[in-house]
């Protein structure tokens, strides 16, 4: 396709009707937190917007996110406008392997130097360069010269936006998020395992329309999308506030639909757009399917302690340390008083009584 | 260390060396005050003990005539503070999950509006507590260093509880953190300070009406 095609052109080529298209501008400028007024605006830059080329990098991934944006059943305007996009690179989809493959990410660079998108999935292993290579270069090596050039770098998933799973206790590899390899580069964290195909898409969407990246949160991430908790947004939240909580996952509290907070959910630290954005096109998400969140949208959301252990529970075992602190205390105590006594006891052993002769004054006489 | 480190390591080693310092420690004094022992008392007894040391912890519980004529503030917020906190305490739904995975006991929660509401009415007696009590010279006279830490300690897990609860200021995660970081410096201020009248305070009224009834007198 060539470069200068219109998202316009190329979604009329795929089928999708103006009113299909504008449908799609509302959701994403509702999405972005834009005023109605807004809606235009947006449909007109996406309509103008040329293909910016993408060089996406996959490293320690398990492809999770390529499948969120692009397996659906029905192909959706999001997975479109991703298809629409000159994706230079990208192991999973291209159909060139090898050199061919490494040439067309040299060609990209060059030709689009400073303007293109480089986007990475999975975490970078620094443990060692040849944990994971492609064509022979350390994922690490890849990174900095592709981000080089880039006019931004967008983090998808949790591996690439804050280490994920292979950054997990005990990081056999060494795995780094793309932020501690890539500092001098504006970084868009699109953090979730995997993240929500519209939420990449609007990532893709707002560089389309604004020509820049969205305003982040302090961990990197789009506040439009990031900017509540699941918790907050969730349709079983009455069901927290009355105090009403399933206990197991087949109980009655469970059919009635209450709060999983008791058996482990993590929406209320965990920043993403699932309770709204919904997956499979808006059918429902993991809560809505009877699971409490994993919270994958957050940082080392593998170690928070348990995926079925309520949020505000200690992570240590600690009923068994404070027995043995309480039998060290009490044996502290016994041996503390025994002491005690025992001055006492010694201090009144070497007491001289006084008797009334003893105090009687000398006669001054 | 990022926020979501903070809240594993106060969720964590933290928590366990906060629980481990608070047991030993109350437990250490406890015993080391029930080692004092008392000397024997070879007068004939011309009551019992249990009885009116039970009733003294009930009566000295309830606010005595004279002290409330005296002091009606005192009494009122004190007793509001204590209600409210024990309120956000052992009803609020988070906390029952903790209390069950101690002791393996689990009781109905309160709705979370009328939870946020005895934090709030906490928060208030505290801060007007404080209040009253620089407000008046003899009071402010009275209170030492001690005095003050203890009231932020006390404050700080109800004030960073609310925060995270309505997510004011900082991502919930951090909150939660600095609210579990805030529980933590409680429980190692607990056993160091006069905190521990929580443990103390029942025993010492039965001991005072207990020496009573044996005398038979009225405490």
């Amino acid at each position: 396709m060539p470069v200068e095609t219109t998202l316009a052109d190329s979604l009329c080529a795929h089928g999708i009707s103006r009113r299909g298209f504008l449908k799609f501008c509302t959701m994403l400028a509702s999405l972005m937190a834009l005023p109605p007024s807004a809606v235009p605006a947006v449909a007109a830059a996406l309509e103008k917007a040329k293909r910016p080329s993408v060089i996406w990098l996959s490293f320690q991934e398990c492809t999770g996110c390529t499948e969120s944006l692009t397996r659906s059943a029905a192909p959706t305007i999001e997975s479109l406008i991703f298809n629409v996009v000159s994706l230079d690179y990208h192991h999973t989809l291209q159909a060139a392997s090898g050199e061919g493959a490494e040439a067309a990410r040299h060609q990209a660079m060059q030709e689009n130097w400073g303007k293109y998108l480089c986007v990475v999935d999975g975490s970078i292993p620094i443990g060692n360069p040849g944990y994971s290579t492609i064509a022979g270069v350390a994922n690490a090596d890849m990174l900095r010269e592709t981000a080089e050039g880039a006019a931004a770098v967008v983090a998808v998933g949790s591996c690439a936006a804050f280490g994920g799973l292979p950054y997990a206790d005990p990081n056999p590899t060494g795995a780094v998020p793309v932020s501690e390899l890539v500092t001098d580069k504006p970084i868009v964290n699109v953090s979730g395992c995997p993240p929500i195909p519209v939420v990449i898409s609007g990532v893709l969407a707002h560089f389309l329309i604004f020509g820049g990246i969205p305003e982040l949160d302090t961990l990197g991430r789009p506040r439009v999308f990031y900017g509540q908790t699941i918790h907050d947004r969730c349709y079983r939240r009455p069901f927290y506030d009355k105090g009403l909580f399933a206990r197991s996952f087949d109980d009655e509290g469970a059919k009635r639909g209450w709060c999983l907070y008791t058996l482990g959910c993590k929406g209320p630290m965990t920043y993403n757009a699932c309770a709204t954005a919904k997956w499979n096109q808006g059918t429902s998400f993991p809560i809505e399917a009877g699971h409490g969140c994993i919270g994958c949208s957050q940082p080392n959301f593998w170690d928070a302690g348990g995926f079925y252990q309520p949020l505000s529970l200690p992570t240590g075992a600690v009923t068994q340390t404070a027995a043995y602190a309480a039998a060290a205390g009490a044996a502290a105590g016994l041996a503390a008083g025994a002491l005690y006594r025992r001055h006492k006891h010694a201090r009144q052993a070497v007491h001289e009584s006084v008797t009334v002769d003893d105090l009687e004054k000398p006669d001054k006489s | 260390m990022n926020s979501v480190d903070f809240l594993q390591w106060v969720r964590g080693p933290a928590f366990d060396a906060a629980v481990v310092i608070f047991v030993l420690g109350v437990i250490f004094r406890l015993f080391g005050i029930l080692m004092l022992g008392k000397k024997p008392d070879l007068a004939e007894p011309r009551g019992g003990e249990w009885g009116p040391g039970l009733r003294t912890v009930l009566s000295r519980s309830l606010p005595d005539r004279g002290t409330f004529r005296r002091e009606p503030v005192t009494v009122v917020a004190g007793y509001v503070f204590h209600i409210g906190f024990f309120i956000t305490l052992f009803l609020s739904a988070p906390h029952i999950e903790l209390f069950h995975a101690w002791f393996g006991l689990r009781w109905p929660a309160l709705p979370t509006p009328l939870v946020d509401a005895s934090a709030v009415i906490t928060l208030l007696a505290l801060v007007f507590l404080l209040a009253y009590r620089l407000a008046n010279p003899v009071r402010r006279f009275l209170s030492g260093f001690e005095d003050y830490f203890v009231w932020g300690v006390t404050l700080l897990p109800v004030l960073t509880g609310y925060l995270a609860y309505h997510h004011l200021r900082l991502p919930y995660h951090a909150l939660l953190a600095l609210h579990i970081l805030a529980v933590e410096l409680l429980l190692v201020a607990f056993p160091f300070t006069h905190l521990m009248h929580t443990f103390t305070l029942f025993v010492a009224r039965w001991y005072n009406g207990a020496a009573s009834g044996r005398r038979g007198v009225v405490s």
